[in-house]
């Protein structure tokens, strides 16, 4: 199903960014957003990428079927409440096959991002490296976090600039990213470090890892919440762009704004 | 009935942050003896009837590919339970 423009207002009225425009053609790229028993950010990540301008389709995890999707959001939340592992058990639905097939798929790879518990399922399924344990202090972390953008060439993050700083929230408690050293040397050879935190690593991750790609440079996952700094009056208070008012901070609409950019050619 | 213990612990390089909390909780009780705690894990999975080298191997890939994560955890023990064993 492809949520219409008016389906649901947007909440906060008219919005500064050229969304929702009928005439543009970021309007005709359609991303899927995969909805798991557990998922909670799912309408976020919706209504995310309606506000970058593009078309959401609703994905449930039990589906078959991508509906021509042109790329994927797995999103946030505690699939099957994170029962195993974070993302162990969602990583077998039977939507995740289809997803996996068609990321792995070469120059015409599907585009894939993962979101916290979604980066999660990423990593589960192998199509990232590396994993996510605790935090190195087992506190639910919740707050707004500065990150740098390592690589500013993938499919979500080709809006920003290269070394330029984003802050959006991070709330989780299987932060932690850990991989070998062999898998580390290897991330940070190949430019696929794609965001790392700034100000003090909240989690313990290995080297201030907050986000990675695949080889492709198609399948981003990341463990902060673009989608929660999309629209002014909902956002963090705070900005890497400078002041913000309460709750102003939009700098995760880039990572929305760069996939559709990116299929539009 | 019988069952098949599957015991997945954190590999020993990989921090176990629930493991570092309990250790410290110990002396909270009194208990000063263990210099440390890893918690892993224990799966029972229940089996109609014997234990086949069939079932027996479907429990290992079971623990290799779904019970534990090999980037973070190993699987120490496949083993039938003996106790079930008359």
């Amino acid at each position: 199903m492809t949520i219409s423009n008016n389906e649901t207002p947007l909440i906060g009225g008219p919005q500064p960014v050229a969304s929702n425009n009928e005439d543009s053609p970021l309007n005709g790229v359609k991303v899927g957003v995969v909805t798991f028993p557990g998922s909670l950010d799912d309408r976020d990540a919706v209504r995310a990428v309606r506000l970058a301008g593009g078309s959401a389709v609703h994905l449930w995890h039990g589906d078959h079927s991508l509906q021509d999707v042109d790329a994927v959001i797995i999103p946030g939340g505690f699939s099957y409440g994170d029962y195993l592992r974070a993302g162990a058990i969602s990583r077998f639905a039977p939507l995740m096959e289809q997803i996996t097939a068609a990321a792995s798929g070469g120059a015409d790879a599907l585009p894939v991002l993962g979101i916290c518990n979604g980066f999660q399922v990423l990593t589960e399924a192998h199509l990232l490296p590396g994993s996510m344990i605790k935090n190195n202090d087992l506190h639910f972390i919740c707050r707004d976090q500065r990150l740098r953008v390592e690589n500013a060439d993938t499919f979500w993050t080709s809006e920003y600039a290269q070394g330029e700083e984003l802050v959006i929230p991070l709330k989780n408690q299987d932060g932690q990213f850990v991989a070998d050293n062999y898998t580390l040397d290897e991330l940070e050879g190949e430019g696929r470090v794609v965001f790392r935190y700034v100000d003090g690593n909240p989690n313990g991750s290995r080297r201030d890892i907050a986000g990675i790609s695949n080889a492709a440079g198609n399948v981003v996952g990341l463990m902060p919440h673009p989608e929660h700094a999309v629209e002014a009056g909902f956002g963090p208070d705070s900005s890497a762009r400078g002041e913000v008012e309460v709750r102003g901070g939009t700098d995760g609409l880039g990572i929305f704004t760069s996939v559709l950019k990116k299929l539009v050619g | 009935m019988s069952r098949i213990v599957v015991d997945v612990m954190p590999k020993p390089e990989i921090l176990d942050p629930q493991g570092k909390a309990i250790a410290g909780a110990l002396p909270r009780i009194g208990l000063t003896g263990f210099a440390g705690v890893r918690q892993g894990k224990r799966f029972e999975l229940t089996v109609d009837g014997d234990v086949t080298e069939e079932i027996l191997e479907q429990a290992r890939h079971a623990a290799a590919t779904l019970l534990s994560n090999p980037v973070i955890e190993d699987v120490t023990r496949v083993e039938v339970l003996e106790e079930d064993a008359q």
